[in-house]
């Protein structure tokens, strides 16, 4: 039977290295993920994303369940996002609704007819455009759209991950969903016939 | 209830976290109004599109990164941890050392005078005695004493 995080962490509190690997290994896409939608830089994810697990295995001797692993670990996550944004040590990235992003390669001069290449275009226009609709959000209306669609989180540990009541971080999420369904109407509207 | 009530209620609605009352309450209102209604509709939508962002992948150098990282992490901390003790100890030890100095600068107090010791026989003998010394006086000027012959010292020099 699989360990809950909560037993893998007291493993580790315990002194076996071998359950922080488990942890690091079940986390580590999720959190590099949800670092690069918070600072949209990869370099810059992925040193934060260090960060965290270093500091979750320095804190491992002081270790008490009181809430669950994931609260814990995009708490860290998101107040080392939020300072690296704010100290600017990492590129705050102005994100422009019009403007294709830096991840977005330039179109084609060449128009390519293969089977599927025009379909994978669009799909990556539709990502990118996903992504910066995402990424123009507040920083907290932004964590908490991808804590609570990406990683469903409940809402109790995404209001104590975020500092707030959860009435409040209910309006939050209505307001950011309502932003994001008015800049990517054209993805969301079905169209008029 | 109203429109601005459904800023609350919706998100839990449309993701199966409301409770019973509150879906009821807002299948109620959505049955009535056809702009919320419609958000409703785009919002599920919406969700739908956001899937479509593929999860972003750690580079292939991120584990051995951070397992170097963790590998350096307890020799450093057993050097910091001589270098630099734990502030709450660093606190203790400044006050413990406060401390003694303050009391040593203390002007010495006088002790006062050790009890004197009595001993059981001792008491026992002044006891004994205790007749004798409340008569001290009349046996002191007792005129047919001084006739006696002086007494011997074998009878421990006690006078009866």
């Amino acid at each position: 039977m699989a360990r809950s995080d909560v037993q893998l962490m007291l493993d580790v509190k315990a002194g076996d290295d071998a359950s922080f690997e488990l942890l690091f290994r079940k986390y580590r896409t999720p959190l590099v993920s949800f670092l690069y939608r918070m600072v949209r830089d990869q370099a810059a994810a992925e040193d934060l994303a260090q960060e965290v697990f270093l500091r979750i295995y320095r804190a491992r001797k002081k270790y008490a369940p009181s809430a669950k692993f994931t609260t814990w670990l995009f708490r860290i996550a998101m107040n080392l996002a939020l300072n690296a944004l704010r100290d600017g040590r990492f590129r705050q990235m102005e994100v422009s609704l019009d403007q294709p992003g830096e991840d977005e390669r330039p179109a084609m001069d060449l128009p390519d007819h293969r089977p599927g290449v025009e379909q994978e275009l669009v799909a990556r226009d539709r990502a990118a455009l996903i992504r910066r609709a995402i990424q123009a959000l507040p920083e907290k209306q932004r964590a908490a759209v991808l804590l609570h669609k990406y990683y469903e989180l409940d809402y109790d540990d995404i209001a104590r991950i975020l500092e707030c009541s959860q009435s409040a971080l209910k309006s939050l999420l209505f307001r950011a969903y309502e932003t994001l369904r008015v800049q990517l109407a054209p993805l969301v509207t079905p169209p008029r016939t | 209830m109203n429109c601005e009530r459904m800023e609350g209620r919706l998100i839990a609605y449309l993701d199966g976290r409301a409770s019973r009352t509150e879906r009821r309450e807002v299948e109620a209102h959505l049955a009535a109004c056809v702009a919320c209604r419609t958000r409703a509709e785009e919002f599920r939508r919406l969700w739908g599109v956001l899937d479509e962002v593929p999860v972003e992948q750690p580079s292939p150098s991120f584990d051995a990164r951070l397992r170097a990282r963790l590998a350096a992490e307890p020799a450093r901390a057993s050097v910091w941890s001589w270098l630099m003790p734990s502030p709450r100890l660093a606190f203790a030890v400044s006050l413990l050392l406060i401390l003694s100095v303050w009391i040593s600068s203390l002007p010495p107090a006088t002790p006062p005078a050790p009890p004197t010791p009595v001993n059981s026989e001792a008491e026992f003998r002044m006891i004994n005695d205790l007749p004798v010394l409340e008569d001290y006086d009349v046996l002191a000027n007792f005129e047919a004493l001084s006739e006696l012959p002086p007494s011997k010292p074998a009878s421990g020099g006690r006078v009866m």
